[in-house]
């Protein structure tokens, strides 16, 4: 699949693995942390008058450091702002307006920007999350960035394809969260380096869309270039409610070269827990009853998502958390539907409440990746944290004396309750 | 560049851009001077407790001009901050086992420093602060106090690009864009 999008998108019959070809970009997106550096490179490079390839074509999407008071992180915003109004930009998602949305890569889903068999490019490691709707999409620097701003194209290498094969309906208590953390842990941080990463099967095909997203997004802590899922009705729909741009859906072929191809059963995987300081520690949840925590966390492009919360909910309902939980919609999207969305009578967003978490803070990229001292759930010591998000190693959340377990956000609840890390059918 | 002599900084496997550059320090801007300076006085700040300093405190840059790492360098994030904060901090080729795609990709469109894979395990036979010499043009890491040579793979057309200063000022030099603002 990827193969074929990188050819059609180069001009080309056919790509193999390993040629470097020049790529047509349908999408450049870029945030308030890359963003100032992305369009030094750009009037550096092209001068103070150059003009963007295409003002419909790159998307800015503020996340990172939005509810900070700090002075320089509130300037990163200002730089993009004066860049998109000078250019006319039309999709500038301005904190300080309603048209702020929160984090980049839910928002690109959200605003109908990732869309079949296109290329989507970011200056950040987890544009591999657009994967999930059967395009290519990868993380890029600022000088590449810069480079596309000015020209609309890029040099980029045909990965191998590594393909997983998950067959057999999901368990009620697992969540894409469980299996990537589990391939992660059976081929290392390393072991898709260079590769892109599809994923297929059976159980791929019974995913929501915000699954495939939980997944495609980790493929980065493998080290792949980029996550891929075939389109079907489930990716039609979605993308169809949310822009009315045409797409060209691209299939993997019948006789196509794989790197490697592995197996899964969905009915034989376990809760899934990364130990501290590496995504591919991988250990069951079972095994870490000992584990005593400090902290919760549920939000972020992998654990932030409606779906993600509607799971913490389930768990949680007419029951109370024992250690401090902090909840961070991804997007304002979410934050709405917290509200909207009812179990047994209560929105999401009381069942949290009942339960003792912490207020809802607003959407952002928050504390996964630490962020300045003032941000919202930041482990500021030797916190023992269990969140959602993608990544725990040293320092990530803040602190490098803090220690971070990822997991699911069944998992992260269940442990909620207890104070120590909980398989999540004990509550179900 | 052919020859890079200095101290060499020992680190090991999966050295992330969190450990690099911590998030704390990534609203500095690298296209603006004095934040680029400053970024190179953050320079692996994120490593873990009891290693010795990578920048001397009060100082903008680095006392080694070589790393030596095992597999991965370079994973997470694709912050640019990373290899620049390196090369800020003046460091000039980062020897490891392997590296992480993105990391390896900035290295090259910034110039900022040569990545280059080992064959052996380096950073088993080097400690921090021994001196070495990077001989890019033959492909080997040699320890100044023993002589010993270790063999490096061949950066191959990167090192063309880094040569230059990075992917615009090379593709300048070779025709394939003007020049800015012309
Ligand atoms: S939520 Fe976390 S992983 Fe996702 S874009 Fe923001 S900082 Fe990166």
């Amino acid at each position: 699949m990827t193969e074929k999008i990188l050819a059609q998108h180069a001009g080309k019959a056919a790509v193999r693995p390993g040629d470097n070809v020049w790529v047509r970009v349908d999408i450049l997106m870029t945030h308030d942390v890359c963003g100032p550096g992305t369009v030094g490179v750009f009037e550096r490079e092209f001068g103070k008058d150059a003009k963007v390839f295409d003002r419909e074509k790159l998307v800015v999407i503020p996340d990172h450091y939005i509810y900070t008071v700090d002075k320089m992180c509130q300037r990163n915003v200002a730089i993009m702002r004066e860049f998109c109004q000078r250019h006319n930009v039309k999709y500038f998602y301005d904190p300080d307006t309603t048209a702020y949305k929160g984090v980049c890569h839910i928002a690109l889903a959200q605003e109908g920007h990732t869309r079949p068999g296109e290329v989507l490019l970011g200056t950040d490691s987890h544009t591999c999350t657009a994967g999930a709707f059967g395009e290519f999409a990868t993380g890029i620097g600022n000088t590449d960035a810069g480079f596309v701003l000015g020209t609309g194209k890029i040099l980029l290498k045909v990965p191998e394809t590594m393909r997983f094969v998950i067959e057999g309906e999901l368990p009620p208590y697992l969540m894409a969260k469980d299996l990537i953390l589990r391939i992660i842990g059976d081929i290392g941080v390393d072991g898709a380096t260079y590769c892109a990463m599809e994923f297929a099967g059976s159980c791929i095909e019974s995913l929501s869309m915000e699954e495939r997203m939980t997944l495609c997004n980790m493929a980065i802590e493998a080290g792949g270039k980029n996550g891929i899922i075939p389109v079907d009705r489930v990716t039609r729909e979605y993308v169809k409610a949310r822009t009315n741009k045409p797409f060209i859906e691209v299939t993997s072929d019948p006789g196509a070269r794989f790197k490697s191809v592995a197996n899964y059963n969905a009915a034989e995987l376990a809760p899934a827990v990364a130990r501290p300081h590496s995504p591919d520690n991988y250990a069951p949840a079972a095994a870490c009853g000992d584990v005593k925590l400090d902290r919760a966390y549920i939000g972020s492009c992998t654990g932030g998502k409606l779906s993600d919360f509607i799971a913490a909910a389930k768990v949680l309902l007419g029951r109370k958390v024992s250690i401090d939980t902090y909840l961070v919609p991804a997007t304002r999207e979410v934050e709405q539907g917290l509200h909207a969305t009812k179990l047994d009578g209560r929105t999401l967003a009381q069942v949290f409440a009942d339960a003792g978490c912490l207020p809802v803070a607003p959407p952002s990229c928050a504390a996964c990746l630490g962020g300045p001292v003032d941000t919202v759930g930041r482990a500021n010591g030797a916190e023992v944290v269990i969140s959602t998000t993608n990544r725990n190693f040293p320092g990530r959340m803040g602190s490098k004396e803090a220690s971070v377990y990822l997991a699911s956000p069944y998992t992260v609840a269940a442990s909620a309750i207890r104070g120590t890390i909980t398989d999540p059918r004990e509550f179900m | 560049m052919s020859a890079i002599t200095g101290k060499v900084y020992v680190l090991g496997d999966n050295i992330d851009t969190d450990q690099i550059i911590p998030a704390i320090h990534l609203y500095l801007v690298p296209t603006i001077e004095a934040e680029y300076r400053k970024l190179g006085s953050f320079a692996l700040s994120g490593l873990p407790a009891g290693l010795p300093p990578f920048v001397a405190p009060g100082s903008e840059t680095s006392e080694y001009r070589i790393i030596v790492a095992g597999r991965n360098f370079g994973c997470g994030s694709s912050r640019e901050h990373a290899p620049i904060a390196l090369g800020a901090a003046g460091v000039k080729a980062v020897v490891a086992g392997s590296f992480a795609r993105i990391f390896f990709r900035n290295c090259i469109a910034t110039g900022e420093l040569y990545p280059v894979d080992c064959v052996a395990r380096l950073c088993d036979e080097f400690k921090t602060g021994d001196e070495a010499e990077l001989r890019l043009d033959e492909n080997v890491l040699i320890k100044a106090a023993t002589g010993e040579r270790f063999d490096l793979k061949p950066l191959g057309d990167a090192k063309d690009v880094i040569d230059a200063g990075g992917v615009f000022a090379y593709a300048r030099k070779t025709g394939m864009i003007k020049a800015a603002g012309a």
